[in-house]
């Protein structure tokens, strides 16, 4: 009762208050912004932000974006949005335009990381009662994350009415927020704390646990403290839960990197028996065959731009796979049953491609964009899972099922697996065993130039790429059991998962060592790896 | 089996043939000529580091051509004898030295990684040469023969920490590098700096990484772990060259956003930002003693001029050129000076020289081989380059042996006679210590 009657009583303020200040002319604060560098556009945002006028959003809008700038001949503070060389300029209030004027007649208004805060902070206390439920809850978030106790006034009022569950529950997080941290807490009852600790637990995620931990540190009374305490411990087992699982994600992403790495060098080494040392080059072209894929659609078709990543798919697997061919055919062709010539002419040539693409290139990294698609995170329960690792783990099974069926169920694969099986008798059989050698390599190169796809969205497009990748390949391929394709997948996936669970623990660059020593005792004790294979194409 | 090795052994010698040809065809034949002074440039323009170095020779070979446009220097043009050590450590030493003994140049500006500095040094300070070296490192180092034209640990790394501590509050730290030389000094320093101002051992994490890591998924989930104690956290970056870009869209992937966890890195400039969408990283910090977007008369014309130079508009400028701008003018003046450019002289010439900068100041060469600088700390802006939101009011002096390390506070440098010592110590009041 008592509660609701200081709901009631704050709305009235709030009406009160707002109706007020509604008649006060923002000019004066606007023109602020623009004067007294950092610190006097703060003070004049924070003004701003605490008339509580809603006119003000866009104009706040507008600084947050870049657009506020400063006209230079009266010192007027104005929007300016850049149309060709020259910048068309309107008022930030009444959106009058104000004609255009050249770039170096306006300045704009520069912000830091601390107006950064100061902005998101009033944005949310500002637009609270926004018509749009999507906007309330962006603004519930905001003010969460800022604690500003003035806007307390104004959310409590927003709770009483909003109707939108989840928004509410998010409102009430951040006024829990708010009194738990600010000089609230000191006044209420242990219920009332009791009730706000309950729904931050409630939110149980790790801003939750941060607001807990500070409260829990600070100065506040004893029973505030303990029942924060309280509140950690459960939250910190429940994010230890998901922090397990989270390692298990991590592990499965970059198992999924190192399948889509070696999985190439899985049909060039683990079937033909070549030891490609160009390999990591064939996933360098096909990321700049991404990157040339982008450049063209940049230029000619920037709408489309989502679409080039799968455009670049098919190129990349071309223009990699040829390349393999061509070296198939100029180089390794004249080296097979010679192992040790193998390696170091593809060596050399890995060396060769390398310093070709940074003469055509250039040495610096080349952008690759991401496609929306693949931009940003969701969370699933406790799990951040971003959305570009989401698809390459897709990526990486699709394409190891389709070489597999392209090896099991097609008359292709089955050419290659007689010819590297018997080449006498396959060639005995009818079959152009030289032919059937050229394609195989260049599948296995194409392979490797779909990886470099899905690489240029994780790494450095740069001439060393493929660097970075050509001794995990192999450890993948060995550990796995050469020629066996299933060996490479879980090879893969045992040693993603095995380095990320180390990692946390062991830290990063012992963990690779460890993974390391791990492979060369396994291989010790099982010198062909996890999944041999058996019977007579083993002696070949 | 005979027949095998055979043909292993040809094989390796033909591949070697064909790397060194390779090589050899990089090195520009040099002239022997009385009326010009050569210029050694001892970057990489292969290998891993020729991201980063390639643009120093052009930049090198910019300001050559543009002395010799003033009249050279004595009445001499300027040659560029330009080598590639292939960021292959040993191979600097060697290229050097053929650079000093067989090309006969009057100084070199190369280097970049430390390593390859610390392997050059010896046959610099043999044949007594000189050599600017243009990289921000980790200090603890003077030699008579080296020029530090980049920053000391002093000049970026505690400014940047002190920027955090007083304008953004922060009160835990990650201490992220890559596992080499220059990363884990200057975490000593810092943490030891930290300490002193009074963070406790548990607010300090410190994370290092391979060279090239690029699977940053548990460590940025741990660092936002470590920043959920309910204290403002920063990241203190002193990750290297590739590595990066993936550890910078996994910040952005997993919404790290600069606001609630900023990152302040120390190898990261306009350069490295131009493989990224810069835009999840709006608001990040870096700390130098230059910036592309720094608006001085001066700034502007050397931006045209390489642009004009390298005939591409999107080149951008850094740091490490801007010491390279202020290294060469300095030796000029210096040689100027001396007139001659007999390393000796011109050695004793160089301390106290001062030029203009590029942020409209002037720095000048101290008697520890290291200059005077301003600090700037930027932020990452949507277009890739960085807004200055600090810059320290006067010039920071570079300090060679850090104040915080225990065994280096009571060194100091000073290559003025009659001290002339690299690691005098001011307790024993004799020359030789760390270093020695």
């Amino acid at each position: 009762m008592r509660r609701a009657l200081r709901w009631l009583m704050a709305v009235c303020v709030v009406v009160a208050t707002s109706t007020a200040v509604y008649a006060a002319d923002l000019r004066p604060l606007v023109q602020a912004l623009g004067s007294g560098g950092y610190s006097g556009t703060e003070k004049a945002l924070v003004q701003l932000s605490e008339a509580g006028d809603p006119a003000a959003v866009p104009v706040i809008e507008a600084l947050q974006a870049g657009d506020l700038y400063v006209r230079k001949a009266d010192g007027t503070v104005v929007i300016a949005r850049k149309a060709g060389d020259a910048f068309t300029l309107t008022d930030p209030l009444t959106r009058a335009a104000l004609g255009d004027a050249p770039a170096a007649a306006v300045e704009k208004i520069r912000i830091n990381n601390s107006l950064r805060r100061a902005i998101s902070a009033s944005l949310g206390a500002l637009t609270l009662m926004s018509s749009d439920a999507g906007v309330r809850r962006s603004a519930a978030d905001a003010v969460f994350k800022s604690r500003d106790a003035s806007a307390l006034e104004t959310l409590t009022a927003a709770i009483a009415k909003e109707q939108d569950k989840g928004v509410r529950a998010a409102m009430e997080q951040a006024r829990a927020a708010i009194l738990l941290t600010g000089e609230a807490a000191s006044k209420m009852t242990d219920a009332e704390i009791q009730a706000a600790t309950d729904t931050l637990t409630a939110r149980g995620d790790r801003d939750a646990l941060v607001l807990l931990n500070m409260v829990a540190g600070s100065g506040a009374s004893d029973t505030t403290k303990r029942s924060a305490a309280a509140a950690v411990s459960t939250l910190e087992q429940k994010l230890a839960f998901w922090a397990a699982l989270q390692n298990l994600w991590y592990g499965l992403s970059l198992g999924s990197v190192l399948l889509l790495a070696a999985i190439g060098l899985a049909v060039t080494f683990g079937v033909m028996g070549v030891i490609n040392m160009a390999h990591g080059e064939m996933v360098m072209i096909g990321a700049y065959t991404t990157f040339l894929v982008q450049e063209f659609f940049r230029a000619h078709a920037p709408g489309l731009f989502d679409l080039s990543i799968l455009v670049a798919l098919p190129a990349a697997f071309l223009v990699s796979g040829g390349v393999g061919i061509v070296i198939e055919r100029s180089v390794i062709r004249w080296l097979y049953g010679r192992p040790l010539e193998t390696l170091l002419a593809t060596w050399g040539l890995s060396l060769a491609l390398q310093q070709a693409v940074r003469s055509i290139f250039g040495p610096t990294n080349r952008e690759v964009g991401a496609p929306s698609w693949m931009s940003g995170a969701f969370e699933l329960g406790g799990l951040t899972i971003t959305y570009g690792r989401l698809w390459i783990v897709i990526f990486a099974f699709a394409v190891f099922a389709a070489l597999l069926v392209a090896l099991k169920r097609t008359w292709f694969g089955l050419s290659i697996r007689a010819v590297t099986q018997n080449r006498p008798m396959a060639n005995a059989m009818g079959i152009r065993t030289a032919r059937v050698d050229a394609l195989t390599f260049g599948l296995g190169s194409g392979i490797a130039g779909l990886a470099g796809v899905a690489l240029s969205q994780i790494d450095n497009v740069s001439p060393n790429l493929g660097q970075g990748y050509i001794l995990d390949s192999f450890m993948v391929v060995v550990f796995g059991g050469v020629g066996n394709l299933w060996g490479t997948l879980v090879g893969a996936l045992t040693l993603g998962t095995m380095n990320k669970f180390l990692e946390p623990y062991a830290g990063a660059v012992l963990g690779k060592i460890l993974v390391l020593i791990f492979i060369i005792l396994f291989i010790q004790r099982r010198p062909r790896g996890l999944f041999a294979l058996k019977g007579r194409a083993v002696e070949v | 089996m005979r027949t095998k090795h055979l043909t292993s052994s040809f094989g390796i010698s033909a591949l070697a043939g064909l790397a060194m040809g390779a090589m050899a065809s990089f090195a520009m034949p040099a002239q022997a000529a009385d009326d010009t002074i050569k210029v050694g440039i001892l970057h990489s323009l292969s290998g891993t580091m020729a991201i980063s170095e390639t643009t120093l020779k052009d930049v090198m070979l910019m300001l050559i051509d543009d002395q010799n446009k003033k009249g050279g220097l004595l009445g001499k043009k300027l040659e560029p004898v330009v080598v590639d050590p292939a960021s292959n450590w040993p191979l600097f030493a060697e290229k050097a030295r053929e650079l000093i003994s067989k090309d006969k140049v009057s100084a070199v500006f190369g280097c970049w990684t430390s390593v390859s500095r610390k392997s050059v040094l010896p046959v610099f300070e043999e044949l007594n040469n000189i050599l600017f070296y243009p990289v921000q490192y980790e200090g603890e180092e003077s030699s008579r023969n080296v020029f530090y034209t980049g920053a000391a640990p002093n000049q970026q790394a505690i400014p940047a920490v002190d920027y955090l501590m007083q304008k953004e509050k922060v009160q835990r730290w990650v201490l992220a590098g890559t596992d080499y030389v220059y990363p884990r000094t200057t975490n000593k320093i810092l943490e030891a700096y930290l300490k002193s101002k009074g963070v406790k051992p548990e607010d300090i994490m410190i994370n290092y990484t391979p060279f090239g890591h690029s699977d940053w998924q548990s460590i940025v989930a741990d660092i936002k772990k470590f920043g959920s104690a309910g204290k403002k956290t920063a990241v203190v970056s002193t990750i290297n060259g590739d590595a990066n870009v993936p550890f910078y869209k996994e910040l952005g992937n997993q919404g790290v956003k600069a606001q609630d966890i900023p990152v302040v890195a120390f190898s990261v400039g306009e350069e490295e930002l131009a493989g990224i969408d810069t835009k999840p990283l709006l608001g990040h910090l870096a700390a130098w003693n230059y910036f592309q977007s720094v608006e001085t008369p001066a700034n502007a014309e050397f931006i045209k001029e390489w642009k004009a130079f390298t005939k591409n508009d999107k080149r951008v400028t850094n740091d490490p050129m801007e010491a390279h701008y202020i290294g060469f003018n300095m030796w000029v003046k210096a040689v100027e000076a001396a007139g001659t450019t007999d390393p000796d002289k011109v050695i004793d010439a160089m301390v106290g020289v001062a030029v203009p900068n590029l942020t409209g100041g002037y720095s000048a060469m101290l008697p520890n081989h290291h200059i005077t600088k301003p600090v700037l700390i930027g932020e990452v802006q949507e277009n890739g380059q960085f807004d200055v939101v600090s810059k320290t009011s006067g010039l920071v002096p570079g300090d060679e042996w850090s104040d915080y390390l225990p065994d280096s506070k009571d060194l100091i440098a000073d290559w003025r006679k009659p001290m002339s010592c690299g690691n005098f110590n001011v307790k024993t009041g004799k020359c030789g210590g760390k270093g020695s």
